[in-house]
Protein backbone atom coordinates (compact mmCIF):
# COMPACT_ATOMS: atom_id res chain seq x y z
CA UNK A 1 0.00 0.00 0.00
CA UNK A 2 1.38 3.83 -1.03
CA UNK A 3 1.78 5.71 2.16
CA UNK A 4 -1.61 7.86 0.97
CA UNK A 5 -3.68 4.99 1.13
CA UNK A 6 -2.80 3.51 3.87
CA UNK A 7 -3.08 7.04 5.90
CA UNK A 8 -6.68 6.48 4.35
CA UNK A 9 -7.33 3.52 6.15
CA UNK A 10 -5.93 4.08 9.33
CA UNK A 11 -8.07 7.44 9.12
CA UNK A 12 -11.38 5.27 8.22
CA UNK A 13 -10.33 2.46 10.87
CA UNK A 14 -10.19 5.58 13.83
CA UNK A 15 -12.96 6.93 12.56
CA UNK A 16 -15.31 3.69 12.36
CA UNK A 17 -13.88 2.83 15.91
CA UNK A 18 -14.45 5.99 18.02
CA UNK A 19 -18.16 6.98 16.91
CA UNK A 20 -19.79 9.67 18.22
CA UNK A 21 -17.82 10.79 21.84
CA UNK A 22 -18.93 14.27 23.31
CA UNK A 23 -16.22 16.00 24.95
CA UNK A 24 -17.78 17.55 27.62
CA UNK A 25 -19.20 14.38 28.99
CA UNK A 26 -17.26 11.92 31.52
CA UNK A 27 -18.33 8.40 30.64
CA UNK A 28 -18.42 5.03 32.56
CA UNK A 29 -16.47 1.42 31.76
CA UNK A 30 -20.07 0.23 30.82
CA UNK A 31 -20.75 2.81 28.17
CA UNK A 32 -23.14 5.27 29.68
CA UNK A 33 -22.52 9.01 29.52
CA UNK A 34 -22.49 11.38 32.57
CA UNK A 35 -23.08 15.33 32.38
CA UNK A 36 -22.14 16.47 35.96
CA UNK A 37 -24.65 19.30 36.43
CA UNK A 38 -23.36 20.64 39.71
CA UNK A 39 -21.15 18.77 42.29
CA UNK A 40 -24.27 16.62 43.35
CA UNK A 41 -26.53 16.36 40.55
CA UNK A 42 -25.67 14.32 37.07
CA UNK A 43 -27.68 13.31 34.25
CA UNK A 44 -26.82 9.84 32.69
CA UNK A 45 -27.97 8.11 29.32
CA UNK A 46 -26.01 5.78 27.06
CA UNK A 47 -23.28 6.43 24.74
CA UNK A 48 -23.15 6.24 20.85
CA UNK A 49 -20.96 3.16 20.96
CA UNK A 50 -23.70 1.41 23.10
CA UNK A 51 -26.38 2.26 21.47
CA UNK A 52 -24.82 1.01 17.91
CA UNK A 53 -24.04 -2.04 19.83
CA UNK A 54 -27.69 -2.55 21.13
CA UNK A 55 -29.36 -1.94 17.93
CA UNK A 56 -32.82 -0.49 17.08
CA UNK A 57 -34.23 0.09 20.80
CA UNK A 58 -38.19 -0.89 21.02
CA UNK A 59 -38.70 -0.71 24.97
CA UNK A 60 -37.21 1.07 28.24
CA UNK A 61 -37.33 0.73 31.39
CA UNK A 62 -36.64 3.43 33.73
CA UNK A 63 -37.28 3.76 37.35
CA UNK A 64 -39.49 5.96 39.51
CA UNK A 65 -38.68 9.62 40.79
CA UNK A 66 -37.44 9.48 44.68
CA UNK A 67 -36.00 5.58 43.89
CA UNK A 68 -31.92 5.31 45.45
CA UNK A 69 -29.67 3.97 42.22
CA UNK A 70 -26.52 3.06 43.60
CA UNK A 71 -23.39 3.01 41.73
CA UNK A 72 -22.63 -0.21 39.84
CA UNK A 73 -25.63 -1.29 39.54
CA UNK A 74 -28.86 -1.09 37.35
CA UNK A 75 -31.38 1.20 37.54
CA UNK A 76 -32.85 0.51 34.12
CA UNK A 77 -32.97 -1.85 31.20
CA UNK A 78 -32.87 -1.13 27.52
CA UNK A 79 -34.59 -3.62 24.98
CA UNK A 80 -33.69 -4.65 21.19
CA UNK A 81 -35.98 -6.38 18.90
CA UNK A 82 -33.81 -9.24 20.32
CA UNK A 83 -32.53 -8.82 23.36
CA UNK A 84 -32.80 -6.88 26.79
CA UNK A 85 -29.65 -5.05 27.99
CA UNK A 86 -28.93 -3.65 31.67
CA UNK A 87 -28.22 0.22 32.07
CA UNK A 88 -25.79 0.74 34.91
CA UNK A 89 -25.56 3.58 37.13
CA UNK A 90 -22.55 5.58 37.67
CA UNK A 91 -22.97 6.89 41.07
CA UNK A 92 -24.83 6.83 44.24
CA UNK A 93 -27.98 8.73 44.33
CA UNK A 94 -31.64 9.44 44.34
CA UNK A 95 -33.66 10.15 41.36
CA UNK A 96 -34.54 13.38 40.89
CA UNK A 97 -36.12 13.28 37.16
CA UNK A 98 -37.09 10.93 34.57
CA UNK A 99 -37.06 11.01 30.84
CA UNK A 100 -40.85 10.20 30.06
CA UNK A 101 -40.17 10.77 26.67
CA UNK A 102 -38.14 7.87 26.57
CA UNK A 103 -41.12 5.19 27.61
CA UNK A 104 -42.88 6.43 24.10
CA UNK A 105 -40.03 6.63 22.07
CA UNK A 106 -37.33 4.40 22.63
CA UNK A 107 -35.73 4.86 19.00
CA UNK A 108 -34.96 8.27 20.32
CA UNK A 109 -31.71 6.61 22.30
CA UNK A 110 -30.50 5.45 18.78
CA UNK A 111 -30.86 8.91 16.88
CA UNK A 112 -29.69 10.96 19.76
CA UNK A 113 -27.96 9.08 22.08
CA UNK A 114 -26.88 12.03 23.57
CA UNK A 115 -29.78 14.13 23.86
CA UNK A 116 -31.43 11.35 24.88
CA UNK A 117 -31.01 11.17 29.13
CA UNK A 118 -32.47 8.67 30.80
CA UNK A 119 -32.56 10.17 34.89
CA UNK A 120 -31.61 12.89 36.91
CA UNK A 121 -29.93 11.83 39.87
CA UNK A 122 -29.35 14.54 42.88
CA UNK A 123 -27.33 13.74 46.48
CA UNK A 124 -24.71 11.87 44.36
CA UNK A 125 -22.76 10.69 47.39
CA UNK A 126 -20.28 8.30 45.29
CA UNK A 127 -19.25 8.16 41.74
CA UNK A 128 -17.13 5.35 40.09
CA UNK A 129 -14.16 5.43 37.82
CA UNK A 130 -14.79 7.60 35.31
CA UNK A 131 -13.43 8.17 32.22
CA UNK A 132 -13.00 11.55 30.35
CA UNK A 133 -13.59 11.68 26.57
CA UNK A 134 -10.18 10.64 25.36
CA UNK A 135 -9.81 7.93 27.73
CA UNK A 136 -13.32 6.32 27.07
CA UNK A 137 -12.52 6.49 22.62
CA UNK A 138 -10.10 4.78 23.32
CA UNK A 139 -11.61 2.55 25.32
CA UNK A 140 -14.11 1.66 22.47
CA UNK A 141 -11.45 1.73 19.83
CA UNK A 142 -10.24 -1.41 21.92
CA UNK A 143 -13.30 -2.93 22.04
CA UNK B 1 -14.70 -24.40 14.31
CA UNK B 2 -17.84 -22.65 13.08
CA UNK B 3 -18.12 -23.02 9.44
CA UNK B 4 -18.62 -20.45 6.51
CA UNK B 5 -21.11 -20.19 3.96
CA UNK B 6 -20.29 -19.62 0.35
CA UNK B 7 -21.67 -15.92 0.85
CA UNK B 8 -19.64 -14.77 4.34
CA UNK B 9 -17.36 -12.46 1.87
CA UNK B 10 -20.57 -10.77 0.90
CA UNK B 11 -22.50 -10.53 3.84
CA UNK B 12 -19.12 -8.85 5.09
CA UNK B 13 -18.81 -6.33 2.25
CA UNK B 14 -22.52 -5.43 2.96
CA UNK B 15 -21.88 -4.93 6.61
CA UNK B 16 -22.97 -7.88 7.54
CA UNK B 17 -22.52 -8.23 11.59
CA UNK B 18 -21.01 -11.65 12.19
CA UNK B 19 -22.74 -14.06 14.41
CA UNK B 20 -22.33 -18.14 14.88
CA UNK B 21 -25.44 -19.79 14.45
CA UNK B 22 -25.95 -23.39 14.05
CA UNK B 23 -22.12 -24.17 13.21
CA UNK B 24 -22.51 -21.47 11.16
CA UNK B 25 -20.96 -17.82 10.78
CA UNK B 26 -23.82 -15.48 9.54
CA UNK B 27 -24.90 -12.59 9.76
CA UNK B 28 -27.58 -11.01 12.13
CA UNK B 29 -28.04 -8.02 11.16
CA UNK B 30 -26.76 -5.45 8.83
CA UNK B 31 -26.00 -1.51 9.27
CA UNK B 32 -29.57 -1.28 8.38
CA UNK B 33 -30.73 -2.90 11.41
CA UNK B 34 -33.24 -5.67 12.54
CA UNK B 35 -36.47 -3.10 12.15
CA UNK B 36 -35.52 -1.41 8.28
CA UNK B 37 -34.48 -5.36 7.64
CA UNK B 38 -38.10 -6.65 8.49
CA UNK B 39 -39.75 -3.78 7.15
CA UNK B 40 -38.05 -4.36 3.72
CA UNK B 41 -39.66 -7.87 3.70
CA UNK B 42 -42.94 -6.45 4.50
CA UNK B 43 -43.51 -3.82 2.25
CA UNK B 44 -40.65 -4.13 -0.65
CA UNK B 45 -38.15 -7.46 -0.46
CA UNK B 46 -35.04 -8.41 1.58
CA UNK B 47 -32.61 -11.73 1.09
CA UNK B 48 -31.29 -13.81 2.91
CA UNK B 49 -28.48 -16.33 3.18
CA UNK B 50 -30.17 -19.85 4.61
CA UNK B 51 -27.09 -21.94 3.32
CA UNK B 52 -26.83 -23.57 6.73
CA UNK B 53 -30.40 -25.53 5.82
CA UNK B 54 -29.70 -29.02 5.40
CA UNK B 55 -31.11 -30.94 2.54
CA UNK B 56 -30.95 -34.04 1.70
CA UNK B 57 -32.17 -36.89 -0.88
CA UNK B 58 -34.61 -39.88 -1.08
CA UNK B 59 -33.77 -41.90 -4.03
CA UNK B 60 -35.23 -45.13 -5.25
CA UNK B 61 -38.60 -47.32 -5.68
CA UNK B 62 -39.08 -47.40 -1.95
CA UNK B 63 -38.60 -43.58 -1.66
CA UNK B 64 -41.92 -42.60 -1.05
CA UNK B 65 -43.12 -45.75 1.42
CA UNK B 66 -40.22 -44.59 3.76
CA UNK B 67 -41.59 -40.57 3.56
CA UNK B 68 -44.69 -41.80 5.00
CA UNK B 69 -43.12 -44.17 7.00
CA UNK B 70 -41.14 -41.61 8.43
CA UNK B 71 -42.77 -38.88 8.59
CA UNK B 72 -46.58 -37.28 9.69
CA UNK B 73 -47.63 -36.07 6.26
CA UNK B 74 -48.96 -38.36 3.66
CA UNK B 75 -46.81 -37.95 0.23
CA UNK B 76 -48.85 -40.43 -1.47
CA UNK B 77 -50.62 -38.07 -3.79
CA UNK B 78 -48.42 -35.61 -4.21
CA UNK B 79 -47.37 -34.48 -8.19
CA UNK B 80 -44.14 -33.77 -9.31
CA UNK B 81 -43.02 -30.44 -8.53
CA UNK B 82 -44.99 -29.91 -5.46
CA UNK B 83 -43.85 -28.95 -1.72
CA UNK B 84 -45.51 -30.21 1.14
CA UNK B 85 -44.49 -29.33 4.59
CA UNK B 86 -44.25 -31.81 7.70
CA UNK B 87 -42.59 -33.10 10.97
CA UNK B 88 -40.89 -35.62 11.96
CA UNK B 89 -41.54 -37.50 15.11
CA UNK B 90 -39.83 -40.06 17.89
CA UNK B 91 -41.65 -43.12 18.86
CA UNK B 92 -42.91 -41.01 22.09
CA UNK B 93 -44.49 -38.45 19.48
CA UNK B 94 -42.26 -35.46 20.56
CA UNK B 95 -40.82 -34.24 17.70
CA UNK B 96 -37.69 -34.61 15.84
CA UNK B 97 -37.63 -31.55 13.33
CA UNK B 98 -39.88 -29.77 11.12
CA UNK B 99 -39.04 -29.88 7.10
CA UNK B 100 -40.28 -29.77 3.68
CA UNK B 101 -40.44 -32.60 1.11
CA UNK B 102 -39.98 -31.44 -2.89
CA UNK B 103 -41.31 -34.07 -4.63
CA UNK B 104 -39.14 -34.35 -8.46
CA UNK B 105 -40.66 -37.33 -9.21
CA UNK B 106 -42.13 -40.97 -7.65
CA UNK B 107 -38.47 -42.43 -7.05
CA UNK B 108 -36.82 -38.83 -5.87
CA UNK B 109 -37.45 -36.80 -3.46
CA UNK B 110 -35.43 -33.67 -2.19
CA UNK B 111 -35.64 -32.53 1.68
CA UNK B 112 -34.70 -29.35 3.12
CA UNK B 113 -34.38 -29.74 7.15
CA UNK B 114 -33.34 -27.30 10.13
CA UNK B 115 -29.68 -26.63 9.86
CA UNK B 116 -29.07 -27.13 13.65
CA UNK B 117 -30.83 -30.42 13.19
CA UNK B 118 -29.35 -31.57 10.10
CA UNK B 119 -26.89 -34.11 11.76
CA UNK B 120 -29.50 -35.22 14.49
CA UNK B 121 -32.36 -35.85 11.24
CA UNK B 122 -29.36 -37.74 9.06
CA UNK B 123 -28.79 -39.97 11.98
CA UNK B 124 -32.85 -40.72 12.37
CA UNK B 125 -33.18 -41.44 9.04
CA UNK B 126 -30.52 -43.65 8.76
CA UNK B 127 -31.92 -45.84 11.31
CA UNK B 128 -34.97 -46.11 10.14
CA UNK B 129 -34.79 -46.23 6.49
CA UNK B 130 -35.47 -49.47 4.52
CA UNK B 131 -35.87 -51.13 1.25
CA UNK B 132 -34.88 -50.21 -1.87
CA UNK B 133 -33.97 -46.54 -1.51
CA UNK B 134 -30.49 -44.71 -1.22
CA UNK B 135 -30.84 -42.00 1.19
CA UNK B 136 -28.16 -38.89 0.92
CA UNK B 137 -26.90 -35.68 2.76
CA UNK B 138 -26.16 -33.17 0.26
CA UNK B 139 -26.33 -29.99 2.08
CA UNK B 140 -22.57 -29.46 1.43
CA UNK B 141 -23.50 -29.14 -2.71
CA UNK B 142 -26.19 -26.46 -1.96
CA UNK B 143 -26.21 -23.05 -0.90
CA UNK B 144 -29.33 -21.34 -0.80
CA UNK B 145 -30.67 -17.71 -0.72
CA UNK B 146 -34.40 -16.66 0.10
CA UNK B 147 -35.67 -13.89 -1.74
CA UNK B 148 -38.76 -12.37 -0.02
CA UNK B 149 -41.90 -9.84 0.16
CA UNK B 150 -43.93 -8.50 -2.49
CA UNK B 151 -41.36 -7.39 -5.15
CA UNK B 152 -39.56 -10.72 -5.02
CA UNK B 153 -41.68 -11.97 -8.21
CA UNK B 154 -40.37 -8.61 -10.03
CA UNK B 155 -36.79 -8.77 -9.15
CA UNK B 156 -36.12 -12.22 -10.05
CA UNK B 157 -38.06 -12.16 -13.10
CA UNK B 158 -35.53 -9.86 -14.14
CA UNK B 159 -32.86 -12.27 -13.84
CA UNK B 160 -34.51 -15.79 -15.23
CA UNK B 161 -37.75 -16.78 -17.56
CA UNK B 162 -40.16 -15.86 -15.70
CA UNK B 163 -42.76 -18.46 -17.03
CA UNK B 164 -40.39 -20.97 -15.74
CA UNK B 165 -40.44 -20.12 -12.28
CA UNK B 166 -43.17 -22.10 -10.15
CA UNK B 167 -46.85 -20.62 -10.35
CA UNK B 168 -48.00 -21.19 -7.20
CA UNK B 169 -47.33 -21.43 -3.62
CA UNK B 170 -45.42 -24.26 -2.37
CA UNK B 171 -44.49 -25.73 -5.82
CA UNK B 172 -40.92 -25.64 -7.07
CA UNK B 173 -38.74 -26.04 -10.93
CA UNK B 174 -35.84 -28.10 -10.66
CA UNK B 175 -34.36 -25.97 -13.14
CA UNK B 176 -34.34 -22.39 -13.60
CA UNK B 177 -31.40 -20.77 -15.33
CA UNK B 178 -31.03 -17.68 -12.59
CA UNK B 179 -28.32 -15.12 -14.28
CA UNK B 180 -27.38 -17.88 -16.29
CA UNK B 181 -26.51 -20.36 -13.17
CA UNK B 182 -28.96 -23.37 -12.78
CA UNK B 183 -30.90 -23.77 -9.68
CA UNK B 184 -33.71 -25.22 -7.84
CA UNK B 185 -36.41 -22.71 -7.39
CA UNK B 186 -39.34 -23.08 -5.21
CA UNK B 187 -42.36 -20.74 -4.10
CA UNK B 188 -41.90 -21.17 -0.26
CA UNK B 189 -40.68 -19.14 2.67
CA UNK B 190 -40.56 -18.35 6.36
CA UNK B 191 -41.17 -14.78 6.00
CA UNK B 192 -45.26 -14.80 5.96
CA UNK B 193 -44.77 -12.75 2.58
CA UNK B 194 -44.77 -14.37 -0.84
CA UNK B 195 -41.17 -14.94 -2.29
CA UNK B 196 -38.71 -17.89 -3.40
CA UNK B 197 -35.88 -20.17 -1.90
CA UNK B 198 -33.36 -20.01 -4.76
CA UNK B 199 -30.90 -23.45 -4.18
CA UNK B 200 -27.72 -23.19 -6.44
CA UNK B 201 -24.13 -25.15 -6.37
CA UNK B 202 -21.88 -23.02 -4.03
CA UNK B 203 -19.44 -21.91 -6.12
CA UNK B 204 -22.22 -19.28 -8.07
CA UNK B 205 -23.96 -18.30 -5.30
CA UNK B 206 -21.67 -15.17 -4.60
CA UNK B 207 -22.60 -14.35 -8.26
CA UNK B 208 -25.90 -14.42 -7.75
CA UNK B 209 -26.20 -12.56 -4.56
CA UNK B 210 -24.58 -9.95 -5.71
CA UNK B 211 -26.73 -10.03 -8.81
CA UNK B 212 -29.96 -10.27 -6.91
CA UNK B 213 -28.51 -6.98 -4.97
CA UNK B 214 -27.98 -5.25 -8.29
CA UNK B 215 -31.05 -5.73 -9.98
CA UNK B 216 -33.39 -5.46 -6.58
CA UNK B 217 -31.45 -2.20 -5.96
CA UNK B 218 -34.02 -0.03 -7.87
CA UNK B 219 -36.86 -2.48 -5.67
CA UNK B 220 -35.88 -1.59 -2.67
CA UNK B 221 -34.15 -4.67 -1.48
CA UNK B 222 -31.82 -5.03 1.09
CA UNK B 223 -29.92 -7.72 2.59
CA UNK B 224 -31.26 -9.03 5.75
CA UNK B 225 -30.13 -11.25 9.12
CA UNK B 226 -31.27 -13.65 11.31
CA UNK B 227 -32.59 -11.01 13.61
CA UNK B 228 -35.02 -10.29 10.78
CA UNK B 229 -35.77 -13.57 9.85
CA UNK B 230 -36.77 -14.52 13.53
CA UNK B 231 -39.11 -11.49 14.10
CA UNK B 232 -40.56 -11.90 10.74
CA UNK B 233 -41.73 -15.78 11.38
CA UNK B 234 -42.66 -15.27 14.67
CA UNK B 235 -44.93 -12.13 13.28
CA UNK B 236 -46.34 -13.73 10.63
CA UNK B 237 -47.39 -17.08 13.35
CA UNK B 238 -44.55 -19.51 12.14
CA UNK B 239 -43.12 -22.15 14.52
CA UNK B 240 -39.40 -22.83 15.17
CA UNK B 241 -38.32 -26.16 16.06
CA UNK B 242 -36.84 -25.76 19.71
CA UNK B 243 -39.37 -23.54 20.69
CA UNK B 244 -42.46 -23.99 19.75
CA UNK B 245 -42.05 -27.83 19.29
CA UNK B 246 -38.72 -30.01 20.61
CA UNK B 247 -39.03 -33.90 21.89
CA UNK B 248 -41.40 -33.30 24.16
CA UNK B 249 -43.82 -31.74 22.40
CA UNK B 250 -46.07 -33.06 19.99
CA UNK B 251 -46.91 -31.74 16.47
CA UNK B 252 -50.81 -31.41 17.19
CA UNK B 253 -49.74 -29.68 20.44
CA UNK B 254 -47.70 -27.01 18.27
CA UNK B 255 -51.13 -26.82 16.59
CA UNK B 256 -49.66 -28.36 13.34
CA UNK B 257 -52.43 -30.71 12.82
CA UNK B 258 -52.70 -29.98 9.00
CA UNK B 259 -49.24 -31.80 8.28
CA UNK B 260 -50.17 -34.80 10.11
CA UNK B 261 -52.04 -37.37 9.24
CA UNK B 262 -53.32 -39.65 11.74
CA UNK B 263 -55.02 -41.73 9.69
CA UNK B 264 -51.57 -43.46 8.05
CA UNK B 265 -48.87 -45.01 9.69
CA UNK B 266 -46.35 -43.22 10.69
CA UNK B 267 -43.40 -43.36 14.00
CA UNK B 268 -44.99 -41.77 16.70
CA UNK B 269 -48.67 -41.92 15.32
CA UNK B 270 -49.71 -44.44 17.91
CA UNK B 271 -48.32 -42.38 20.91
CA UNK B 272 -49.91 -39.08 19.97
CA UNK B 273 -53.29 -41.20 19.37
CA UNK B 274 -52.68 -42.62 22.94
CA UNK B 275 -52.41 -39.98 24.30
CA UNK B 276 -56.20 -39.01 23.67
CA UNK B 277 -57.59 -35.35 23.94
CA UNK B 278 -55.44 -32.07 24.42
CA UNK B 279 -54.14 -31.18 27.63
CA UNK B 280 -52.21 -28.29 26.34
CA UNK B 281 -51.93 -26.18 22.95
CA UNK B 282 -50.24 -23.31 21.63
CA UNK B 283 -51.51 -20.30 21.29
CA UNK B 284 -50.84 -16.24 19.78
CA UNK B 285 -50.77 -13.92 23.03
CA UNK B 286 -50.65 -10.73 22.29
CA UNK B 287 -48.53 -7.94 25.27
CA UNK B 288 -51.00 -5.49 25.88
CA UNK B 289 -49.36 -4.25 29.46
CA UNK B 290 -45.49 -2.75 29.54
CA UNK B 291 -42.64 -4.91 28.44
CA UNK B 292 -41.37 -7.29 25.67
CA UNK B 293 -42.25 -11.05 26.40
CA UNK B 294 -39.04 -13.64 25.48
CA UNK B 295 -39.32 -17.19 25.39
CA UNK B 296 -39.18 -19.03 28.36
CA UNK B 297 -40.80 -17.14 30.44
CA UNK B 298 -43.89 -18.45 32.96
CA UNK B 299 -47.74 -17.56 32.38
CA UNK B 300 -50.04 -17.27 34.85
CA UNK B 301 -53.48 -16.71 35.45
CA UNK B 302 -54.15 -15.27 38.71
CA UNK B 303 -51.58 -17.39 40.93
CA UNK B 304 -52.04 -20.34 38.96
CA UNK B 305 -48.89 -20.91 36.59
CA UNK B 306 -50.88 -22.07 32.95
CA UNK B 307 -47.94 -22.22 31.29
CA UNK B 308 -44.98 -21.12 29.32
CA UNK B 309 -43.58 -18.70 26.59
CA UNK B 310 -41.98 -20.46 23.28
CA UNK B 311 -41.02 -17.53 21.77
CA UNK B 312 -41.65 -13.42 22.05
CA UNK B 313 -40.60 -10.34 20.55
CA UNK B 314 -41.87 -6.78 19.93
CA UNK B 315 -42.98 -6.68 15.91
CA UNK B 316 -41.63 -4.36 13.94
CA UNK B 317 -44.44 -3.97 11.28
CA UNK B 318 -47.42 -4.66 13.93
CA UNK B 319 -45.73 -2.35 16.32
CA UNK B 320 -46.40 -4.41 19.65
CA UNK B 321 -45.41 -7.28 21.40
CA UNK B 322 -46.13 -10.81 20.34
CA UNK B 323 -45.68 -13.83 22.12
CA UNK B 324 -46.40 -17.57 21.25
CA UNK B 325 -47.03 -19.83 24.35
CA UNK B 326 -48.17 -23.47 25.45
CA UNK B 327 -51.01 -23.09 27.61
CA UNK B 328 -53.04 -25.42 29.62
CA UNK B 329 -55.47 -26.33 27.31
CA UNK B 330 -58.58 -24.85 29.58
CA UNK B 331 -56.96 -21.30 29.04
CA UNK B 332 -56.56 -21.57 25.49
CA UNK B 333 -59.30 -19.70 24.12
CA UNK B 334 -59.41 -16.20 22.18
CA UNK B 335 -59.29 -13.64 24.67
CA UNK B 336 -58.14 -15.15 27.54
CA UNK B 337 -56.16 -13.01 29.73
CA UNK B 338 -53.21 -13.72 31.01
CA UNK B 339 -49.91 -12.65 32.57
CA UNK B 340 -46.63 -12.99 31.44
CA UNK B 341 -43.65 -13.16 34.14
CA UNK B 342 -41.15 -10.95 32.43
CA UNK B 343 -37.63 -11.20 34.40
CA UNK B 344 -39.93 -11.01 38.12
CA UNK B 345 -42.45 -8.54 36.71
CA UNK B 346 -46.34 -9.53 36.06
CA UNK B 347 -47.15 -7.95 32.63
CA UNK B 348 -51.09 -8.28 31.45
CA UNK B 349 -51.54 -10.12 27.93
CA UNK B 350 -54.25 -11.92 25.87
CA UNK B 351 -54.75 -14.99 24.13
CA UNK B 352 -54.94 -13.83 19.97
CA UNK B 353 -55.65 -15.81 17.05
CA UNK B 354 -52.29 -16.87 15.22
CA UNK B 355 -51.27 -15.51 12.98
CA UNK B 356 -50.66 -12.67 14.19
CA UNK B 357 -49.85 -10.96 10.78
CA UNK B 358 -51.52 -11.97 7.33
CA UNK B 359 -50.09 -10.54 4.11
CA UNK B 360 -52.61 -8.55 1.82
CA UNK B 361 -53.60 -11.20 -0.27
Amino acid sequence: MTAVSEAAVIKKIHEEAIMNVKENLKYSKSHEWVEEIDATTVKIGLSDFAQHELGDLVFVNLPEVGDTVTAGETFADVESVKAVSDVFSPVTGTVSAINEELLDNPAAINEDPYGAWFVEVKEVSDKEELLDSAAYSKLCEEA
Amino acid sequence: MDKKTALYDCHVACGGKMVPFAGYILPVQYETGVIKEHMAVRQKAGMFDVSHMGEVLFEGPDALKNLNHILTNDFTNMVDGQVRYSVMCYDNGGCVDDLIVYKYNDEKYFVVVNAANREKDVKWIQEHISGDVKFTDVSDDYSQIALQGPLAHDILSKLCDAEKLPAKYYYFSPEVEVDGVKCIVSQTGYTGESGYEIYMPNEFAPKLWNALLETGKEFGLIPCGLGARDTLRLEAGMPLYGHEMNDSIDPLETGLKFGVKMKKEFIGRDAIEAKGAFTRKRVGLKVTGRGVARENEKVFVGDKEIGWTTSGTHCPFLGYAVAMAILDIDYTEIGTQVEVDIRGRRVSAEVVALPFYKKAN
